[in-house]
């Protein structure tokens, strides 16, 4: 995996209840790079992620919001972030409910930021 | 609306469910010899036969080159175009191997088909029936075995 690539990602996970994050492809739902948590289904999230993603995009066209810049979903069990970077790429995190989302979100912006 | 069908109707309800939560357009479920169990969105027999024999070709042709790399056949192939996808996959069931072909737009991706492709070929392994005497197909009823798969596949 690139350096900047891994530098990126381990900012990501050093934050408390991230259980992984992920570079994904947005167009293709592929795994570019990822530092994930055993029992965490990668190629499913990205796969899934980029779709959301990608459905998210087009109702925020058709509504004339602009693009989506974060997305939020909280689970019972979990928390997923999706972070578009400029360039098509995904900058994804999986976490436990209470992980600090502000703290994730910055890192996010920043791995965004730096990817492209 | 297009439909999907099925020669060997237990490979319908994995297919269709593949179908679904792939958003796949086209489908093609075959063997390595490009004999079609069933498929879905395509129109006409003719568009079957030549999208059987290709996938089959390719997956021959691939698995030749891997043959001669001393490696392992592929187990699958994505091309990716401007508004459409190509995804062809092999996997293993009790009846012997299977391909699955599948076009994909932009309303779906390379990652959802292949994770879905996953699901379909788990899917169609805990729904291959008991073996059964495999039947011959001979020169003699080919003709009479290819007019009845098409029939089934495009409800005539």
């Amino acid at each position: 995996m690139s350096t900047v690539f891994q530098r990126v990602l381990d900012n990501i996970t050093r934050v408390r209840g991230v259980r992984g994050a992920m570079l994904v492809a947005g167009e293709d739902g592929l795994i570019v790079a990822e530092s994930l948590m055993e029992g965490v289904r990668g190629n499913a999230v990205a796969a899934l992620a980029a779709s959301l993603q990608k459905r998210f995009r087009q109702a925020m066209e058709a509504a004339a919001v602009g693009m989506p810049h974060f997305l939020h979903l909280q689970g019972e069990d979990g928390t997923l972030i999706i972070v578009p970077a400029p360039d098509g790429m995904l900058v994804v995190a999986v976490g436990a409910p209470d992980m600090n989302v502000g703290l994730v979100r910055l890192e996010m912006l920043r791995a965004a930021e730096s990817i492209s | 609306m297009t439909e999907t069908r099925a020669v060997e109707a237990w490979t319908l309800e994995p297919l269709e469910r593949f179908v679904a939560e792939s958003g796949a357009r086209l489908t093609l479920l075959m063997t390595p010899a490009g004999q079609v169990l069933a498929q879905h969105g395509f129109m006409r027999a003719v568009d079957v036969m030549s999208a059987a024999a290709l996938g089959a070709a390719i997956v021959a042709s691939t698995g030749e080159i891997a043959r001669m790399l001393d490696q392992h056949e592929f187990a699958a192939l994505n091309h990716q175009g401007v508004q459409h996808g190509i995804f062809l996959g092999a996997f293993d069931t009790p009846r012997g191997g299977l391909l699955a072909l599948v076009v994909y737009g932009p309303d779906s991706s390379a990652g959802l088909v292949q994770l879905f492709f996953e699901e379909l070929a788990r899917g169609l392994v805990a729904a291959t029936p008991a073996e059964e005497q495999p039947k011959a197909v001979l020169a003699a009823n080919f003709e009479e075995e290819l007019d009845r798969s098409l029939a089934s596949l495009f409800g005539r």
